[in-house]
């Protein structure tokens, strides 16, 4: 087949196809000074796609805080990274993988786990964990189920397999996410302080090279294909293949290539494959970058330039070697069983150059590709203002409260978590099902602590309001294990950028986060933005998932979300107590939909109950923290009964709506289990820092739980409370997925 | 003493053995690296758990013909103790040292979860510390750990004593709940469950030191012996 020619693809518009519109075309052309030909045009397209030029957020972006002390790698780079003292440092990114998990589901979930992998060690970061964040439509319907457990397997096997524990995250299930399901995958790594290692193609005449997998025809054109609506509609052939086997052996190389000392830039060909990752190394370096593409080993003969420059076969790296270090690279490679080419060199023209059979193929400034792609400030609608809503009272409290108990995003996630090695490795400390989870750092007495977060119903409810909680909630879940929140990684996963209202949402969301960030000390030094989830016009629900990671000093230190031996323990409330159903999920299952604002949230405060929780855990002034989230208190008290197998009982304030004190999922809340005699210091600590405390109740040795109103009272049988928490998943996914024990 | 932990390309649990047998025993440690042809220098072997070779065509079965197994195989013939944990484990039955085969879960889920194991017998170097009928918590992390064997090995398997450990609550379908097993001359172990991830009250069980205990004990009594 002949590739068009330069003018062919101007005169029929072949640019539309590779992903570029017609005054994009007409910027390449500007740039170039003459119509770029077939290559030419394929490069401009995957690059200056929404996916890898983040062309429409990119000016809200900037309002992001990215500096501080604990901050030595801000956004830009394959991972952030931040300082945890002692000489260490932990490198994180959360990445989505959206598109490709809707389309095949397994490989799409491994696929974005291996990617998110090479981006941490790239960084010279030896992987730690893995955290993910999921969403999907309500399991009613057999094609979510179907994309629910393949996630899940394909999380697992890649995870499991590499050997990096999966030690966290979240589900959520939704009618909005029905066509558009979300897949995030976040990974941590820990490395020496002052041993970054950048991406950046540095040291004219130094040599460049490919390693790990052969490049195929698979994955071409995956990054066009992420910026664009209906997945479904698109090639299945877009969607790469992992091999877990190949991406560990590459780490574990790569990490002690790194170690040499020889490399001076390294990174992964994730979306866009070689063209990417070349263009961005030698943008980072301000230089040029010249590979001859006969070299590059290929899984099948008669690959084209375009083909080569485009696929995203998984597990490949692009390495900058200082010059005269190439034989301790070759003989690790050798060791592992690796193949690696030299296919270029790094230069000084600021040329991304293509050689084939003698020709040059192809010749960009890099600056085009990468400095000087498009930005759009897309046009940005009306503000909505939350409708106030009038939330009925149920009939029955206790129902409603198993009715949450069982809804699947409160309900027990072991179903999935199960399918996850959470402890490989041996520096588990919690694992899934905590607040946050803490994965210790080897031979130090400290240890990380990691958290996901982000909920689209309060985001759609109030976009500026909802985007902050996302943050103050991962950054409590980390500060009620005992640690210190440091710094977040984030995910913004939205609709059709190209209109007005979507770009509202996404503007609004990125304000009320930044908003956050600087309240609570955390700045933005790694993400990803998703955009174009949506199907047959409709939307998702915005939804920014957040990763927050801190540090704890001190093992001992730790704070679990259920106590060890419960009985007699005080309950306490800690924060402001609320009655107001806005934007809870009661209210949502008791109007049909997300009603009202998003849930009260006072960031000041907030930031008083972090430190609070960091004290609380450092004078071992509780047994447990729990934090309050879906489902308010009542999911909260509940979910500490159970895992301490122990009944409770409260009482509310006077004057209380009693739903709405039980349901209410008011931010800047948690529960304390604490040993009656370390009540007062408990209770001093809390008036020092100046947020509210209520000893609201105790574990029981009775089988139920009790809350008492002025004027009412509920009392649930744990049994019932066990039941409809622990089999709500696995029942609802039935004869897909039965419980292993009832099947041997 | 001196422990070797054998790493084939995709294992995964080789630092955590390591990390186990310096904390509980203070003892040298080294990781070899499967091409190795020569164990006699070590007085213990571990083949750690993990994905050698991805598990592609089936847990352990490229493993095998590694040049370290028939290493192994002579220092297990020699009597010192081979310890099999997961991938381990799986290879040391592909490779005969160990009969039977672990197939996928019977629920065909990866699993991954503290278990409760039953000591069957203390008589083995691996398990002397332990009282026989004690329960004791281990995690395990496997999506082939099935036990299976043939009702006549079974049966010998029975007769000698040589199931180590059983599960509580059999979490994957094995024959006779059977977690670990020991061969003919008792030196060499194999369990699916994970004693290294149990060493350090953090990690939720500290049961699993006394396998690592057992197999010091053992070691240096020979030693003194000798």
């Amino acid at each position: 087949m002949r590739e068009p020619t330069p003018e062919e693809i101007r005169e029929r518009a072949l640019y539309r196809n590779l992903g570029l519109t017609d005054e994009e075309y007409e910027r390449v052309v500007e740039k170039l000074g003459r119509l770029p030909n077939y290559v030419e045009a394929g490069i401009f397209g995957v690059l200056w796609s929404e996916h890898c030029s983040y062309k429409s957020s990119k000016v809200h972006l900037r309002r992001f805080p990215t500096t501080g002390p604990q901050v030595l790698q801000g956004p830009g780079e394959n991972a952030g990274v931040v300082d945890i003292g002692d000489g260490f440092a932990v490198a994180f990114k959360m990445e989505s993988h959206n598109h490709p998990s809707a389309v095949e589901p397994y490989q799409g979930a491994a696929t974005g786990v291996g990617g998110i992998l090479r981006d941490i060690f790239t960084m010279g970061a030896r992987p730690i964990a893995f955290l993910d964040s999921l969403r999907f439509g309500p399991l009613d319907d057999v094609r979510t189920r179907y994309l629910f457990a393949q996630v899940v397997a394909g999380i697992g096997g890649y995870g499991n397999c590499v050997g990096i524990p999966t030690v966290g995250g979240e589900v959520q299930f939704s009618p909005t996410y029905r066509q558009n399901p979300l897949v995030n995958a976040m990974c941590v790594g820990i490395l020496r302080a002052d041993r970054i290692v950048r991406g950046e193609a540095k040291g004219v005449g130094n040599p460049v090279f490919v390693v790990g997998a052969r490049t195929g025809r698979d994955g071409i054109h995956g990054a066009t294909f992420a910026s664009a609506e209906d997945p479904e509609e698109k090639e299945r052939s877009a969607v790469q293949v992992g091999d877990p086997f190949l991406g560990k052996l590459l780490m574990e190389a790569c990490l002690e290539l790194i170690a040499t000392g020889a490399v001076v830039g390294i990174q992964d060909m994730g979306a866009a494959g070689l063209t990417s990752s070349s263009a961005e190394m030698a943008s980072r370096a301000g230089g040029g970058i010249e590979l001859v593409l006969d070299r590059v080993p290929v899984r099948e003969t008669g690959m084209t330039p375009y083909e080569m420059m485009l696929s995203e076969s998984q597990e490949r790296m692009l390495v900058v070697l200082e010059r005269g270090k190439e034989e301790t690279a070759f003989s690790i490679f050798r060791r592992y069983g690796l193949e690696v080419a030299d296919v270029g060199r790094v230069t000084d023209d600021g040329m991304l150059r293509l050689r084939w059979r003698g020709e040059v193929v192809a010749e960009i400034p890099v600056r085009a590709l990468v400095d000087e792609a498009p930005v759009y400030e897309r046009p940005v609608g009306p503000p909505v203002s939350p409708k106030p809503a009038s939330i009925p009272d149920p009939r029955d409290l206790a129902g409603a409260w198993l009715d949450l108990m069982r809804h699947p995003n409160v309900a027990d996630k072991s179903w999935v978590y199960r399918q996850y090695d959470t402890m490989v490795r041996a520096q588990t400390v919690f694992g899934p099902g905590m607040d946050a989870a803490l994965v210790k750092v080897p031979d130090l007495d400290k240890a990380v602590a990691m958290a996901t977060d982000g909920n689209g119903r309060y985001v759609r409810l109030n976009p500026k309001k909802g985007g902050a909680i996302a943050v103050a909630e991962a950054a409590r879940n980390v500060a009620a294990v005992g640690a210190k929140p440091l710094a977040i990684t984030n995910c913004l996963n939205f609709g059709n950028p190209e209109k007005p209202a979507v770009m509202r949402q996404l503007a609004d969301a990125i304000d009320g986060m930044a908003e956050a960030c600087r309240a609570l000390d955390t700045p933005v030094v790694s993400g990803n933005v998703s955009l174009y989830n949506e199907s047959r016009g409709q939307d998702i629900d915005p939804t920014p998932i957040v990763g927050c990671v801190g540090v704890l000093d001190g093992i001992v230190r730790r704070m679990p979300s259920v106590p060890r031996e419960s009985r007699g323990l005080k309950l306490v409330v800690l924060g402001r107590e609320d009655d107001a159903l806005d934007g809870s999920l009661y209210a949502e299952l008791a109007c049909g939909e997300p009603v009202g604002d998003a849930p009260y949230l006072d960031l000041a405060a907030e930031r008083r109950l972090h430190d609070l929780l960091q004290r609380i855990a450092a004078e071992r002034a509780a047994e447990a923290v729990h934090d309050v989230s879906e489902g308010g208190l009542a999911v909260a008290v509940a979910e500490m009964a159970l895992g301490a197998g122990c009944g409770a009982v409260i009482v509310a304030p006077d004057g209380v709506r009693p739903a709405g004190w039980l349901f209410s999922e008011a931010q800047g809340r948690a529960i304390a289990a604490v040993l009656p005699d370390r009540l007062e210091a408990l209770l001093d600590l809390a008036r020092a820092l100046d947020v509210p405390a209520r000893v609201a109740g105790e574990f029981t040795g009775a089988p139920h739980v009790e809350v008492s109103f002025a004027e009412d009272r509920v009392r649930v049988p744990l049994a019932d409370l066990a039941e409809a928490y622990r089999n709500a998943i696995p029942s609802l996914l039935g004869q897909d997925a039965v419980d292993s024990r009832a099947t041997l | 003493m001196r422990w070797a932990v054998v790493v084939f390309p995709g294992s995964n649990c080789d630092r955590d053995a390591e990390q186990a047998i310096r904390l509980v025993t203070g003892d040298p440690v080294d990781l070899v690296w499967h091409d190795a042809d020569d164990l006699s220098g070590y007085d213990a072997i571990v083949l750690p758990g993990g994905f050698s070779y991805g598990d592609y065509l089936r847990a352990g079965a490229i493993a095998r013909f590694s040049p370290v197994v028939r290493a192994v195989a002579r220092e297990a013939e020699r009597g010192k103790p081979v310890i099999g944990i997961c991938n381990g484990f799986q290879i040391l039955t592909e490779s005969g040292l160990l009969p039977g085969a672990l197939l996928p879960n019977r629920h065909l889920q990866f699993r991954c979860e503290m278990t409760e194991l039953r000591v069957e017998t203390n008589d083995s170097p691996f398990t002397r510390l332990y009282t026989p009928g004690e329960v004791i918590r281990i995690p395990i992390a496997h999506g082939e750990g099935r036990y299976h064997a043939e009702p006549e090995v079974l049966e010998e398997l029975r007769r000698e004593r040589r199931v180590a450990f059983r599960y509580v609550e059999n979490p994957n379908g094995s024959v006779d709940d059977i977690a670990g097993i020991l061969n003919p001359k008792r030196n060499v172990l194999g369990l699916m469950p994970h004693p290294e991830r149990a060493v350090i009250d953090w990690m939720g069980s500290e049961d699993g030191i006394r396998i690592f205990q057992s197999i010091h004990a053992h070691v240096e009594e020979g030693l003194s012996h000798a």
